[in-house]
């Protein structure tokens, strides 16, 4: 699993996508704050809310290429003919690019630094909103993960995995179109940009942490058994 | 050290392997040989465990290769059809990574190092393999199959894409290395695996057809093999002389080939041999022989005969074999060539 995180993880800025990734980061946490900054605001974790569309928009780049790219140049059978585990060439795959998303709010911590050594502010709130971040991006990049091992090309994966992504985040703004009372209901709740919002409240929110990991969780397990199916294709 | 019982393989409904058995002993180098779509890189990417099977069961120095992959897996070292490398990667990096996904014991650099002098890419240890021609990408997967010193070597088609002498010292380096490895080898190349395998298994549409030494297998068909001789004479005169002939079954013109000598192609009767025969008939009527040969059956051969005889059955038949008394038809054929070396082989080695 560690020769394969290293792999990925190197892999990414052997390739400008890593760099284009962190870049969009980079560039939008800095304006945001900039923005936070004019208004005077202390609390920095509106500004990593806000990064949930920049999100959207990036996690398909992350994990396009994660096991489609293998599989249109073959090399998927010196991964699934070594002496290691489905599930640790999955996990292997998601930590890097769970690494490189991480990194990617890097900056937000240096900002918080740099704000709380003028004004008191409410750490933990940031921390959580910045938890919750992670927690989004492992859910996602998780989907991303199924959707790229479907597939073997790198664009259609992040093309699916963009609308996946919107459809996933936002279908709470599609909830009153439903009539269905209860079905509402549950896309207003299921829709992960509620959940991420529950986070900015200052609060340690279990129900939502439960939601991501068991999110990310039960799409790895998939991706495993998406690799396991192809051997028996 | 590898046992393949009764394996089958559909994709779909697509029978790609078709109760297919063999073992192959500890220090064996045997060749696959079968055309395109015979079901070769099946059976090994089954032994490697990137595909799963139907029916059947195989298993690598006794370990099931279901029940505990990833043992299996470790005593193998494969080399697919199409080298799987990381082309982003830089040769020694990819070597490096291969070494760690392995779970590799042996000191890194060292080991490493060695296996690149042994294939001889040392010299591009820090090229990018995007970089790099064909021949050498199908040596860094030689390469990477042989990190970790596996016991076992699978390698499809190893020398596709090498110059004539890259492909001599890779042949050179699996004769080597089958000295202390088991080796499973496919290859179009058929005097490649005349020349590296002490065993050829030939299958077909997914059946294994034949499963003998090279030498034996030439054997078995050369009963039925015709004679070719050069002399200089009348085309017509000369082919009712030689049909005149007590045991021959029928004689055709090849066509002029030299001034005023022609090439005939006699096929005897049965398994007679009528090399005397004809020598003296030809003497006898004045004519000069040029070159008299029989018309050796090389791999090549046996391998389109048996490909195109239509079914296995027929393919089976050729060899004189049944499906169920494979084995102990081998054993007898063996005998009885051994008995008769050096004597005039296209005599009775139909088991």
């Amino acid at each position: 699993m560690t020769a394969i995180f290293k792999r990925e993880f190197k892999a990414y800025f052997r390739t400008p996508i890593g760099y284009i990734v962190l870049a969009a980061y980079f560039m939008f946490l800095g304006i945001y704050f900039s923005l936070i900054y004019s208004y005077g605001s202390p609390d920095l974790s509106s500004l990593l809310l806000a990064m949930s569309v920049v999100v959207t928009f990036t996690v398909p780049i992350i994990t396009m290429k994660l096991m489609s790219e293998d599989r249109r140049q073959k090399v998927d059978q010196v991964l699934l003919t070594s002496p290691v585990k489905l599930s640790g060439i999955v996990l292997g795959k998601f930590f890097a690019a769970l690494c490189v998303y991480a990194i990617g709010f890097s900056p937000a911590v240096i900002f918080e630094i740099i704000v709380a050594s003028y004004v008191s502010v409410n750490v933990l709130s940031f921390i959580y909103s910045l938890f919750g971040m992670i927690l989004l991006g492992a859910a996602l990049i998780s989907i991303g993960m199924l959707i790229s091992s479907l597939t073997e090309s790198p664009v259609i994966s992040a093309i699916l995995t963009l609308v996946v992504n919107i459809l996933v985040l936002y279908m709470s703004s599609f909830s009153s179109m439903v009539k269905i009372s209860w079905l509402s209901a549950i896309i207003e709740k299921a829709a992960f940009i509620s959940a991420v919002e529950s986070f900015g409240k200052n609060v340690f929110s279990i129900p939502d942490i439960v939601y991501f990991l068991s999110i990310t969780a039960a799409f790895l397990f998939l991706c495993v058994r998406s690799l396991e199916k192809r051997r028996w294709a | 050290m590898i046992e393949v019982k009764s394996l089958s393989k559909k994709y779909g409904s697509y029978l790609a392997v078709d109760d297919v058995s063999f073992s192959i002993e500890k220090g064996e180098v045997v060749g696959f040989l079968g055309p395109n779509g015979a079901g070769k890189s099946t059976i090994m990417n089954i032994i490697t465990g990137y595909l799963s099977f139907t029916k059947g069961n195989v298993s690598v120095d006794g370990i099931d290769v279901i029940d505990n992959p990833e043992a299996a897996k470790k005593r193998i070292g494969y080399l697919p059809e199409i080298p799987p490398l990381y082309t982003d990667m830089k040769v020694k990096e990819y070597l490096y990574f291969i070494y760690d996904l392995k779970k590799v014991k042996f000191p890194k650099a060292p080991h490493i190092n060695e296996i690149m002098r042994l294939v001889k890419i040392d010299n591009v240890s820090n090229r990018l393999i995007k970089n790099l021609s064909k021949g050498y990408r199908q040596r860094v997967g030689f390469a990477g199959a042989l990190v970790g010193n596996p016991d076992v070597l699978i390698l499809d088609e190893p020398t596709v894409g090498l110059d004539p002498k890259q492909i001599i010292e890779i042949r050179n380096l699996i004769s080597r290395l089958g000295k202390n490895h088991t080796i499973i080898l496919s290859s179009h190349i058929l005097s490649e695996i005349q020349a590296v395998c002490e065993r050829v298994i030939i299958i077909n549409k997914g059946q294994i057809i034949a499963d003998d030494t090279p030498d034996n297998l030439a054997r078995k068909l050369s009963y039925d093999t015709s004679l070719v001789a050069r002399i200089v004479c009348d085309e017509k005169d000369m082919i009712s002389t030689l049909s005149g002939i007590d045991g021959v079954s029928s004689v055709t013109s090849l066509g002029k080939k030299e001034n005023g000598a022609y090439d005939f192609n006699i096929v005897p009767e049965g398994d007679k041999d009528v090399r005397a025969a004809v020598f003296n008939k030809v003497k006898e009527s004045g004519k000069t022989m040029l070159s008299f040969s029989s018309d050796a059956v090389s791999l090549e051969q046996i391998f389109l005969r048996l490909t195109e005889a239509g079914d296995n059955e027929a393919a089976r038949k050729i060899l004189g074999i049944s499906k169920d008394d494979n084995n102990s038809a081998d054993t007898a054929a063996q005998t009885q060539i051994e008995e008769s070396e050096g004597e005039n082989s296209d005599s009775d080695i139909q088991a």
